[in-house]
């Protein structure tokens, strides 16, 4: 990659599947993990004589992904038919859109926060809504037996989202698809779950190298079967370098003989793509407007409701969180990239505690590592912001020093327990400054010798005393005594004065 | 009362004697029931008679009515019913080898109206394979012959829905209409048939054939019974996204009344080469007793109507082509005996490395794609098969702008010629077919000249307007002629309103063929 | 325009349809005389002229996303002319 003999050029197709309780265009539920074949009806199957009508929640969440992603949306929209014979798609044809999609020309900015590459816009060249087709399986080890068919996944509404070619790294696709699940997951519209099929990522691929005639295309590469956002980074790489590869054996330019596009599969275990097999007839998708269904018009006031209705997105999220709370940027991004839910406690914490640097060092630290322990989301996080904003209080007026309040902080998650509740049952007390005060003034009383010392400039001295504070009072917080102690002899070197 | 009259009233004067209690509803269907056992093997109309459920549907109506229990608007009266429209729990065929074990798990919504209306459904009436033809003849269950000549074809593709009516066996049918598959037959067969204006009926259920031309419609023996029938069928429907979400009028009110200063338009390109002289003539007759009605006849044009034939064939066969593709042997209907196909594969694959050839054969011909295509060339017949391929054909790359979207734009132009002479006259007058009924056999090896036979019905399919055929006359031959009525979009009761009134001051539609 | 027997051997294809060689040779000449006619369109005007894919104009027709039953599996099942308790059966799909 870093050869600068050659730029990637990356563009990706992402498939969402949109969060909707029923299916594109019949009523039957969209739950995953059902018993194969037990969510479909005749609409689903395809059976002669039914008829599809389009769900208004999926072109509604479509439309508010659309927007979210700064795109043109046309007065105008249709549906086609894509045509193609596969036993998973029960009519023969996939309801889709062609020439006029519900939207085009956006884009999505992305940035690392460590400053891997520049901030930079990726444009969006569609995104159309769909169905999605079953699940063919085949037992390998049966060998030339049947392929069983479940069609419980047919008719899902499916958001397809087209990047242009803008990514130029395998870290900006993967920046790039971070970026994007985490907007739809913003916007509430995808659980965006990989391992569920809910969303799916295709990636097109090849490299401009510059030699002495000028700068030149490679054949592009599709490369599909990729299982996580990692494995999509990890085929990039592996693609450029393979291609780069290819083109000093070959020459090979995009377009020349030999130069058509294909396709490939990521081997995960191998960690390679490998060729896949091409239909030669299949490009043929013989599209047209689909008559079983009415176009959709979207009017500039429905656009202004939509807009209205967004939320505030990732990229207004940080900024805010930068310039109305002083969180660095670094910080910013690490806390918006966790969800909404998770920056909705932040805000409640840093609110209630008054003390967003610490509320950010908190949650990044001690929640994040609760929440990854215990894979748990923050929804499910078992202490309140209101509870750890008291916490936070405490340690801020000095009560109880950071190592106890850690010690706290994990019994009350592990328990739910309240920050007294849990004090308690840890033996652990808030030493107010009055108490503390008292114990300072007894140790100094005791230890005249320690008094002189510090009087004389040795100011370690005071060291002695924090052991003796611990021994008479546990909680008693070490840079507290040590602060009180100075203050109390200045305050009686003056009197003397 | 008499049983062997009882096939002569009218659904009307049925619905009239069941209501006053001179007959009761097994009386009714029984006397049908009678007539398709005595006449159906020569007529072939009914792919399927359903005489055990109808005759206890027809008692659980008689128990009703006699317990003084509220009933529907056909309560035990026969309906039949074209097998492209699905009904649940019994074979739905399209009378196709393809679906010939076909029986859906579910309604289609005009049947689900039907039963609310506590119609009787008799049996499921021939037709076209996959309604493509004019003829019947495509069917690969059944001949079906028209009761006016055995030797004819009764007209296509709704020609048992037609034949049933002009043999006494079934009192109402409901056919689907879409170039013309009501009208036609219903001339052929000397019955009365409309296609309503497109999205009045919904097509949830009816198995497409070219979705944006396709309507459900009834055949009946009379404009009051048209009505009435319309009126049970019509109405919004949430399944179907291209119903009408409009009221329905009462029809059966409304056919009644005459329409006073009535404006008929005559297409002039209606009457040029190819218009048999009897039909011409009889049309010609008919226009004169509507002007004796106080009717007032006008010339006018479509000028994109000798394009008709050609942007309807392209439209319909690109949408066939689509429709169709679901036949594929994988989730219901006909599959290819696979043991023997793959056999053949085996055998095809040795041959050719016996023969050197390292071609051998690509996933074009995996079992699953020689399943497809061996599946859908056994389980269609040649006309939808030569429908499938033009509309394949027209959508493929390199073709789809000079021919599918070239027929579009020709479409709206037709639609326009509509609207233009809408504005000038009421309605439409003119033939429903070039000729009466041809005989058996005499289209079939010629596709071209078929389809040239759809001439005068297309285009208000394509226009989407609304269009009835009304007994007009009798050829020399003694076969029926239509007179075709086209009205535009969701004024089907100014329509059956001019039937009436026709039928008023005739009695072709009185007319019954000899020996039935 | 005029169409050849390879022609009508890839639409075929696509079509997913079987044809042996007299129907091959039957299809080619009557689609071939079916296209010339429909070349007749050509004729006419349509500069401007929007494309009229649906009868009827209607737009917005959505359904509110609520649940209804499915069918249950055996009603769906039933017609499949292969299949196993579960799931539809076909020849083995290739290369995936």
């Amino acid at each position: 990659m870093s050869d600068p003999s050659y730029e990637i050029v990356i563009g990706l197709e992402v498939h969402v599947q949109l969060q909707t309780a029923t299916k594109l265009f019949c009523r039957c539920s969209t739950r995953f993990g059902a018993p194969p074949n037990t969510q479909t009806c005749p609409v689903c199957i395809g059976l002669p004589g039914s008829l599809p009508v389009m769900n208004r929640q999926a072109f509604a969440l479509a439309l508010k992904t659309a927007v979210a992603l700064n795109c043109q949306i046309p007065g105008f929209t249709k549906w086609d038919r894509k045509q193609y014979y596969y036993p998973d798609l029960p009519k023969g044809y996939q309801i889709s859109q062609f020439d006029l999609p519900m939207s085009q020309h956006g884009y999505l900015e992305i940035n690392d926060a460590k400053g891997a590459f520049a901030p930079k816009r990726v444009g969006i060249l569609r995104a159309h809504l769909e169905e999605d087709a079953g699940k063919s399986m085949h037992d390998e080890l049966a060998g030339k037996a049947d392929s069983r068919i479940d069609l419980n996944r047919t008719g899902t509404p499916l958001l397809e989202i087209v990047s242009q070619p803008d990514m130029r790294s395998p870290q900006e696709a993967r920046a790039y698809l971070t970026e994007l699940k985490l907007l739809l997951t913003y916007l509430g519209v995808s659980d965006c779950n990989m391992q569920e099929g809910s969303l799916r990522v295709d990636a097109n691929i090849n490299l401009h190298v510059a030699t002495s005639q000028g700068t030149v295309a490679t054949p592009i590469v599709e490369v599909k079967n990729m299982n996580s956002f990692r494995a999509v980074e990890r085929a990039m790489a592996f693609e450029a370098t393979r291609q780069f590869d290819v083109w000093k054996d070959t020459r090979i330019a995009l377009g020349a003989p030999g130069g058509h596009k294909t396709t490939r599969g990521w081997d995960e275990q191998a960690q390679m793509t490998r060729p896949q097999r091409q239909k030669e007839e299949s490009s043929d998708y013989r599209y047209f407007p689909d008559p079983d269904l009415a176009p959709v018009i979207v009017t500039d006031q429905q656009l202004d409701a939509v807009r209205a209705d967004l939320g505030e997105l990732p990229a207004a999220l940080r900024t805010r969180l930068q310039t109305e709370w002083g969180i660095d940027a670094y910080d910013a991004d690490v806390i918006v990239n966790q969800g909404r839910a998770f920056v909705d406690y932040f805000l409640a914490l840093a609110n209630i505690s008054g003390d967003a640097k610490r509320a950010s060092n908190w949650m990044q630290q001690d929640v994040l590592r609760v929440l990854n322990e215990r894979a748990l989301t923050i929804d499910l996080f078992p202490v309140s912001s209101t509870s750890l904003a008291q916490l936070l209080k405490t340690v801020q007026q000095g009560e109880l020093d950071t190592s106890r309040a850690r010690d706290v902080f994990n019994a009350m998650a592990e328990s739910g327990d309240s920050m007294p509740q849990a004090m308690q049952s840890l033996g652990i007390q808030a030493v107010h400054g009055d108490e503390l005060a008292d114990l300072c003034r007894e140790l100094l009383e005791a230890n005249p010798s320690v008094v002189a010392d510090v009087q004389a400039g040795k100011d370690k001295a005071i060291g002695a005393l924090i052991g003796q504070a611990k021994r008479r009072n546990p909680n008693a917080n070490p840079n507290q005594v040590r602060q009180l102690c100075l203050e109390l002899i200045r305050e009686q070197g003056s009197a003397q004065e | 009362m008499e049983s062997m009259s009882i096939h002569e009233l009218t659904a009307t004067e049925l619905i009239q004697r069941l209501e006053s209690g001179d007959l009761t509803s097994v009386e009714v269907v029984r006397s049908f029931l009678d007539r398709i056992e005595q006449f159906d093997e020569k007529v072939q109309a009914f792919l399927r008679v359903e005489s055990q459920r109808a005759l206890s549907d027809a008692e659980r109506i008689d128990q009703r009515r006699r317990g003084g229990d509220p009933v529907g608007r056909l309560a035990g009266l026969p309906v039949a019913v074209k097998d492209v429209i699905c009904t649940e729990g019994q074979p739905t065929t399209c009378a196709s080898r393809m679906l010939q074990h076909f029986t859906p798990p579910y309604d289609a919504t005009v049947i689900r109206r039907l039963k609310q209306a506590d119609a009787i459904l008799i049996g499921k009436t021939n037709m076209d394979e996959f309604a493509m033809g004019g003829t019947t003849e495509s069917s690969t269950l059944a001949t079906t012959c028209n009761p006016w000549d055995l030797q004819r074809v009764p007209g296509g593709s709704s020609g048992g829905a037609a034949a049933c009516l002009a043999a006494g066996m079934a009192p109402l049918s409901i056919g689907s209409d879409t170039g013309g598959s009501i009208r036609q037959p219903a001339s052929f067969c000397g019955v009365h048939g409309l296609k309503p204006t497109y999205g009045l009926v919904s097509r949830y259920g009816l198995i497409a054939f070219a979705s944006s031309l396709d309507q459900i419609g009834p055949l009946a023996r009379n404009a009051e019974d048209l009505a009435l029938l319309l009126e049970v069928l019509a109405g919004h429907d949430p399944s179907d996204s291209t119903s009408a979400n409009l009221p329905v009028p009462e029809y059966s009110q409304l056919v009644s009344q005459p329409l006073d200063g009535l404006t008929l338009g005559v297409v002039r390109e209606h009457f040029g080469e190819g218009l048999d002289s009897e039909v011409q003539a009889a049309v010609r007759e008919a226009l004169r007793v509507y002007e004796s009605l106080g009717a007032t006849v006008k010339d006018i044009s479509l000028p994109h109507s000798r394009y008709a034939i050609a942007t309807y064939y392209i439209i319909a066969c690109c949408e066939a082509s689509s429709n169709l593709a679901r036949y594929d042997g994988v989730h219901y209907g006909y599959r290819t005996d696979e043991a023997a196909m793959l056999a053949d594969l085996v055998a095809e694959q040795r041959a050719l490395a016996s023969r050197g050839e390292a071609t051998a054969l690509d996933d074009i011909d995996s079992p699953l794609v020689r399943m497809y295509r061996q599946t859908r060339s056994e389980g269609f017949g040649a006309e939808v098969k030569r429908r499938i391929m033009l509309g394949t054909y027209a959508l493929s790359h390199g073709y789809y702008d000079a021919y599918y979207v070239k027929a579009l734009k020709v479409r709206r132009l037709i639609r326009n010629d509509f609207d233009a002479a809408f504005r000038e006259v009421d309605l439409i007058a003119g033939p429903v077919a070039p000729t009466p009924a041809y005989r058996l056999g005499e289209k079939t090896e010629d596709p071209l000249a078929m389809y040239l036979g759809d001439l005068y019905t297309v285009s208000a399919n394509l226009a989407g307007i609304c269009a009835l055929s009304v007994p007009c006359g009798l050829s020399s031959d003694g076969l029926p002629i239509g007179l075709q009525l086209q009205g535009p979009p969701l004024d089907e009761q100014r329509l059956l309103r001019a039937a009436r009134m026709y039928q008023a001051v005739t009695d072709w539609h009185t007319r019954r063929p000899e020996g039935f | 325009m005029s169409l050849t027997r390879q022609q009508i051997v890839k639409v075929s294809l696509l079509a997913r349809l079987r044809l042996r060689d007299d129907e091959l040779d039957r299809m080619t000449d009557q689609l071939d005389q079916v296209v010339s006619y429909m070349d007749l369109l050509a004729e006419v005007d349509t500069e401007d002229v929007e494309p009229m894919a649906h009868a009827v104009e209607q737009t917005n027709v959505f359904a509110e996303d609520r649940e209804l039953p499915s069918l249950d599996r055996e009603a769906a099942l039933s017609n499949s002319p292969k299949r196993d308790e579960q799931c539809y059966r076909v020849p083995a799909v290739l290369g995936d």
